[in-house]
């Protein structure tokens, strides 16, 4: 049984619907994203998880209890805000001691409170590398400080499960990446149940054991960060996770097996793709349909002598572009635009002519929505 | 999105939505309860008597005899004086106000910093204390009169402080802060970006002015001038001091009142509830349809020109030195006068005897020290409960879903603030003078809580109104943070909301103590004998020409009012 499990939930704001039928299960122990771009109704789904909105359709379930109509404060789950929502009145350690405070016996006993409550605080700050920095006032510190401040305040609860909503977009580029990885690593530690808001596809790539990915309200794929990437459910996913080639192509042959044999509508080639069974079952032959290979999956040389078994396509270079480590190649194979990303881009020039190839096994076949 | 959509859409929300993060349901319930209950007894109900009872007349039931009383020749003067003079109100004001924003806004100068907010003074005078000093100042027995009596040998006054232009003098002294502020504030927000953009893309400096500043200062503007209108129009002292054969609505009401004359009284405040309240709305559909989001979110920093040359500096500097003397002179004369003793005061140009008998007159004379412990009592009174009101509107309205209840709430709760200080008295004057449905055997008119009951009735809309600015300046997240970590309702208010509001609640409470302790308009309409505040005790000092007394009275309230307006400066600022 998962721990949390949303039902078909749905969440409308006026005349939008923010959240649109999101069916979405996370197992005990598990960093959980939810990815996708702003508005997609990311944010909206952890506050009705939270207990923050109240879903209009659709059942909240946390370890088996219904708990949709659950006030916030009964829940027991600790969350991080965007903007840490540290409250200014009171120093970090009555910040961090706010939740203990709140819950008043439930969870400690009355005689020993005020003297685990310092324990605990002082635990938690430990915990996020900020010992000592109870009596500071939180307008003092620094963005970076804060944001433990926040973590620290949600893990001092001992939360059932710790939610995050984009906790990381006000930090700035090193100190993120520095924090992404200190946070997964204290959320394993404590051994809890995290639920992970967040744009970034890098972001949620690093923290997540598994990503659901929404656009317009819908989740669209459900999976580990490699799966999403490799084998990508439909067009959103494949178009918002990196950069795609997205080719479009109708269906030559008819029979089921991994090697069916497309050809583009731009450029006429005949690609053989290794598609799975259930995907060719919905497609008829002579339907349009599209494939997706990732630029860094195609290989470019500049004769005819490649080894690489796969599609080999003539192609024309149109532009390079370089970034450090690797080169952005665009190329045109009769009419076919391409984006190849290599490592090593020396001796080819703008308008030479080279062979490209497609492997078979890299190139995906996606569903339209 | 039109409005059929729109009515689409709330139409298709599901049938019963559930409330978060409002109150527990009982509590809920108990609120409405009382807050409909004041808002019945004293809003809606004396306002729905005077209504009633204008259009009722001779125990016939006809807005033919409203209209019939209406059409009389002194109402519909006095109705039209009224407009006539908040229209040319509301033009000067906004002539002296709007180049004085933009010359200390956009200049910099020694000094600049305390003249500006020299430059505001006159917001804070009561009234009654403003009109007062200005007869000291400008009357024709006033200090500058009789200067010039005195220098050019004249046999009498070179001018009299009565009518149009003494009014007009007087209200563009004390209401052009509204622009002046407002402007001030309305050209603090204006991204210096959009100017320096039109002046790259070849505009001049009059045509970034015209087309880009002033288009987006218009909400300023309007809100300046909605202001100083309704201001104008419930302006009392002033014309009963000095307006001459000026008759405006506020007076007309007053005097009609004492008389006798009800449904003279009543028609006409009718008719002023309704002025005020047809502007109200005018300006704000105006406002409305002028509000500018600035799409551009990194703003450039706005940067002072700095005056160059010695001689424009200087120029500078001596007129905002000439121009705060002249603000703070009729403050000036008023202390002066408050030194002078009763009745030595006759033909010099300044007083001839001075003393500090007035003040400790008041001190130790029992009767004076009632008045100031009747307008202190009676003011904390309501200030008090206007604080623990807009605690209880704000629990009820600021949380969870926004319903048509609520904004009906809101709507009566703002109401008495449109209303002038006359239409308050009165109604409620004429509501509770005698045994009715509502209040059985009860009268209010009389006893020492009509006064309390007017001052809250009057003000409570600032404090809510500063209550509703702090919380809506309070981030959310907060109390949701609060709530996830396991505080309910009571908890997040007591431990969130209340500590993080109560600084800008409290600057608001004080404002409206030290306006309720100068109060004069509505206390001269019910004040029983027996209970006669500050501002009775000074008209009638005024009326005995213990000109001395009055001003003694005058410095006092003013001094409070500085102490109270640097306590509210420091909460505000501790606020944010």
């Amino acid at each position: 049984m998962p721990l949390l499990s949303l039902n078909n939930i749905s969440k409308r704001f006026g005349a939008t619907a923010a959240v649109a039928d999101v069916s979405v299960a996370v197992e005990r122990g598990e960093f959980f994203g939810l990815l996708g771009p702003s508005g997609c109704g990311k944010t909206t789904t952890l506050r009705i998880i939270a207990g923050l909105e109240a879903p209009d359709g659709g059942t909240v379930e946390f370890e088996g209890r219904d708990i949709t109509t659950l006030q916030p404060e009964r829940r027991g789950f600790g969350m991080v805000f965007q903007n840490y929502a540290l409250f200014p009145h009171l120093n970090v350690f009555e910040n961090v001691a706010f939740g203990l405070r709140a819950r008043g016996g439930r969870g400690i006993s009355p005689t020993v409170r005020e003297g685990s409550l310092q324990e605990r605080v002082e635990q938690a700050l430990d915990l996020v590398q900020l010992p000592g920095f109870g009596t500071r006032r939180v307008d003092e510190l620094s963005g970076g400080q804060q944001q433990r401040v926040a973590i620290a305040r949600a893990i001092a609860i001992e939360p059932s499960l710790l939610l995050f909503d984009e906790p990381l977009s006000n930090l700035d580029v090193a100190l993120r990446e520095d924090t992404r990885r200190e946070l997964r690593a204290l959320v394993k530690r404590l051994d809890l149940t995290a639920v992970y808001v967040t744009h970034d596809q890098v972001e949620a790539f690093a923290l997540c054991d598994r990503i659901a990915v929404m656009s317009e309200g819908r989740v669209h794929q459900v999976g580990a960060p490699r799966e999403l990437y490799e084998n990508p459910a439909n067009v959103f996913v494949a178009k918002f996770l990196g950069r795609n080639n997205l080719i479009r192509a109708l269906r030559l042959t008819s029979s089921n097996d991994p090697s069916t044999r497309f050809k583009t509508l731009e450029g006429g080639h005949t690609l053989i793709v290794s598609a799975r069974h259930d995907q060719l079952m919905r497609l008829a032959v002579n339907k349009p349909c599209l494939l997706a290979i990732r630029p860094e999956a195609i290989t470019v040389s500049k004769d005819q002598d490649g080894s690489e078994a796969g599609n080999r396509l003539a192609a024309r270079i149109e532009h390079l572009e370089f970034s450090g480590a690797t080169t952005t190649i665009t190329l045109d194979a009769n009419g076919l635009k391409l984006e190849a990303l290599v490592l090593q881009a020396e001796g080819f020039r703008i308008g030479h002519e080279c062979v490209v190839t497609l492997p078979v096994d890299r190139m995906e076949l996606l569903s339209e929505s | 999105m039109n409005l059929l959509e729109k009515k689409a859409a709330t139409s298709r929300r599901t049938p019963k939505p559930r409330r978060r993060f409002a109150l527990p349901a009982p509590s809920t319930s108990v609120l409405f309860l009382i807050i409909a209950l004041v808002l019945l007894y004293g809003v809606i109900y004396p306002n729905a008597h005077v209504l009633l009872a204008a259009l009722q007349h001779d125990g016939s039931w006809s807005p033919a005899n409203f209209f019939a009383v209406l059409s009389q020749r002194t109402i519909v003067e006095s109705a039209l004086t009224s407009i006539t003079l908040s229209v040319l109100t509301v033009l000067l004001c906004a002539l002296a106000g709007v180049p004085l924003a933009f010359l200390f806004e956009r200049y910099a100068f020694p000094g600049r910093r305390l003249f500006a907010a020299l430059a505001a003074l006159p917001l804070v005078l009561p009234p009654l204390v403003g009109t007062v000093a200005f007869i000291f100042l400008c009357g024709e027995s006033g200090i500058l009169a009789r200067s010039l009596q005195h220098v050019f040998h004249l046999s009498k006054a070179p001018w009299s402080l009565r009518g149009w232009g003494a009014l007009l003098l007087f209200h563009t002294y004390t209401m052009y802060p509204f622009f002046y502020v407002l402007t001030g504030a309305g050209l603090q927000r204006v991204d210096a970006g959009l100017a320096e953009a039109a002046r790259s893309l070849g505009a001049s400096r009059a045509r970034v002015l015209l087309r880009v500043t002033l288009p987006q200062l218009t909400p300023s503007l309007i809100a300046a001038a909605l202001l100083t209108f309704m201001t104008s129009m419930a302006s009392f002292s002033a014309p009963l001091l000095f307006g001459g054969n000026v008759r405006v609505l506020t007076l007309e009401i007053f005097n009609a009142r004492q008389r006798g004359d009800t449904s003279i009284a009543l028609t006409e405040t009718v008719l002023l509830a309704l002025i005020s309240l047809a502007a109200l709305i005018f300006f704000q559909r105006y406002e409305g349809t002028r509000r500018f989001v600035a799409a551009a979110m990194k703003g450039t920093t706005r940067r002072r020109q700095t005056i160059g040359s010695g001689l424009g500096r200087l120029l500078a500097a001596c007129a905002a030195i000439a121009f705060s003397l002249l603000l703070a002179l009729p403050i000036a004369t008023l202390v002066l006068v408050s030194f002078s003793r009763d009745g030595s005061w006759t033909t010099q140009t300044l007083p001839p005897v001075y003393t500090v008998s007035n003040f400790a007159h008041l001190a130790t004379d029992v009767d004076a020290r009632s008045v100031f412990g009747n307008s202190l009592l009676m003011a904390g009174i309501a200030t008090l409960a206007a604080l623990v009101w807009s605690f209880c509107v704000t629990a009820l309205t600021a949380t969870g879903r926004r319903t048509r209840w609520k904004r009906l709430i809101n709507v009566l709760v703002l109401l008495p603030w449109a209303l002038p200080g006359t239409v308050v008295a009165v109604s409620i004057a004429e509501a509770y003078g005698q045994p009715n449905a509502l209040t059985g055997s009860f009268i209010l008119v009389g006893t020492f809580w009509i006064l309390p009951v007017v001052y809250f009735l009057r003000f409570m809309p600032l404090v809510v109104r500063a209550v509703q600015a702090s919380i809506e300046q309070l981030d959310r997240a907060l109390e949701e943070a609060a709530g996830v970590l396991g505080a309910n309702w009571w908890r997040r208010f007591w431990r969130v909301r209340l500590p993080l509001v109560a600084p800008g609640a409290l600057a608001g409470a004080l404002l409206v103590f030290v306006i309720a302790m100068g109060e004069y308009v509505a206390s001269v309409i019910v004040f029983t004998p027996g209970n006669r505040p500050v501002s009775i005790a000074i008209a009638s000092a005024m009326r005995d020409f213990n000109l001395g007394t009055a001003a003694a009275y005058g410095v006092i309230l003013i001094a409070m009012i500085a102490i109270v307006m640097i306590v509210a400066g420091r909460l505000e600022s501790r606020a944010r």
